[in-house]
């Protein structure tokens, strides 16, 4: 998926994500997590090539690219004043009982909504756009460990039954060690594998 | 009826007011009193050399002087856009943008009114043209000033939500699409609030101008609604130029939100 790819601190990342599998990342904060992320999303400048099976990112039209790989920040925005806008339309349908929201919750207003359950419906709305692949930054950086732990599943669910490759940022060994099936680090300038338990 | 010459000793009485203001301003500490007054020489000096200026080219009346006259006035309005926007492209884009978006609608639309709608001989005859260009090109830049300042500000502020909605794969217009909006709105607020207003609240300064020149005022009426039509169409085509080009080079050719293209004032 990743070949020689550069940006900002890193330079000379290769990585392949096979389908349906979890590659974490880590690493100290202002490594270029993150930037790894939005260059593969190709929000960023960068070197290198990224490819998605057949598809080579630069021979796509980026919002087609962006739509097939989906990130999703660490920090969600909404810019709409009720989540309902943020959704297709038939999204409250197949509101996935896993993250605890009643189907009303499409016509809640946004500034009502807490940081978690932001977060976890900015999950719902990368998933809903039906991705070939995921970009998740941090996804559980705002739930509490039990909620933290059931959408785990619920991604893993997802990820394995539409064989998603997934790119997972995480700080928490725990984390890393339940959702990956494999594990990268940031060592200075470049990204080397890392066994799940360190 | 003769139009009453106005002598200069008589523009002096109105000096000294502004001279009584500013003393009244220093007296009571109101921190007005130095930019009034150099502001009011900047008027009177302003406005005694393009007298000067205007009194030759009505006398010589040779196209290329009005076309230089009109390009100055061009690139002036430009830097003055420029000038008024907080954060502005890098390099030479931002004066690009303006003087062409500028450049684009108030040449077209003085053009087009001067051949079409007025129609005096020749069709550049400098008493119709400079006037009207110059109305122009003073509310067509304040438009586009005020669209462009208000693009990138928003843009600058609110750079994650665009961000996020393409991570989520929509195109940078539609990710674009509530900016732009805000951005147009303020460029054509000013127009749009001077034609409501009109004849009601203000009379407009030409129509007035023109009835204490001695018109009849049916004929001032006319050319104020002509000016006010005009002004907005140009005003309007102006900031829609300059919202779609400032707002597409706000992205590069991978869609990517671009705000190392932003600078600081």
């Amino acid at each position: 998926m990743l070949e020689n790819l550069s940006v900002g601190t890193l330079s000379n990342v290769s990585l392949t994500v096979p389908g349906g599998q979890v590659v974490c990342l880590s690493g100290p904060s202002g490594s270029g997590k993150s930037r790894l992320l939005r260059a593969v999303a190709d929000l960023e400048p960068h070197g290198g090539r990224v490819s998605l099976g057949d598809a080579v990112q630069l021979d796509v039209p980026a919002h087609q690219w962006r739509s097939r790989v989906v990130m999703v920040p660490a920090d969600s925005q909404w810019w709409f004043d009720e989540v309902q806008g943020h959704f297709p339309d038939d999204a409250a349908s197949r509101l996935p009982s896993a993250l605890g929201f009643p189907p009303e919750v499409m016509g809640w207003s946004v500034s009502r909504l807490s940081s978690g359950e932001r977060q976890r419906l900015a999950l719902w709305r990368a998933l809903a756009l039906q991705p070939e692949a995921l970009l998740l930054d941090e996804p559980t950086a705002n739930l509490d460990s039990e909620t933290t732990e059931a959408v785990e599943q619920w991604l893993l669910g997802e990820i394995r039954q539409r064989q998603i490759p997934t790119l997972w940022v995480a700080h928490d060994p725990g984390q890393i060690r339940r959702v990956a099936d494999a594990h990268s680090r940031i060592h200075g300038t470049s990204l080397e594998p890392a066994n799940g338990s360190d | 009826m003769e139009v009453i010459d106005l002598a200069w000793w008589k523009l002096a009485l109105a000096a000294l007011l502004i001279l009584a203001l500013a003393a009244t301003g220093y007296l009571a500490r109101l921190g007005i009193t130095r930019s009034l007054l150099i502001a009011a020489t900047r008027t009177v000096i302003q406005l005694a050399l393009i007298g000067l200026v205007l009194e030759a080219l009505f006398a010589s009346s040779e196209f290329y002087w009005i076309a230089l006259l009109a390009v100055v006035m061009l690139l002036v309005a430009g830097r003055e856009v420029v000038a008024r926007q907080g954060r502005r492209l890098r390099g030479w884009w931002a004066f690009g943008i303006g003087t062409g978006a500028m450049f684009v609608s108030s040449f077209t639309v003085t053009i087009l009114a001067l051949t079409v709608v007025i129609g005096p001989d020749p069709w550049y005859a400098p008493q119709y043209a400079i006037p009207l260009l110059g109305m122009m090109l003073g509310n067509t830049m304040t438009g586009v000033s005020l669209a462009l300042d208000r693009l990138n500000e928003s843009v600058w502020r609110q750079r994650a939500v665009i961000e996020n909605r393409l991570m989520l794969g929509q195109a940078w217009q539609q990710a674009l699409e509530d900016i732009r909006r805000d951005a147009m709105r303020s460029g054509m607020m000013p127009s749009i609030n001077a034609m409501a207003a009109a004849g009601i609240v203000s009379l407009p300064g030409m129509m007035t101008g023109q009835i204490l020149a001695g018109s009849p005022p049916a004929v001032a009426v006319k050319y104020q609604i002509l000016v006010m039509l005009i002004i907005t169409v140009g005003t309007g085509f102006g900031a829609v130029m300059a919202v779609s080009w400032g707002g597409r080079r706000l992205f590069d050719e991978r869609e990517r939100l671009r705000l190392d293209r932003l600078g600081n004032s």
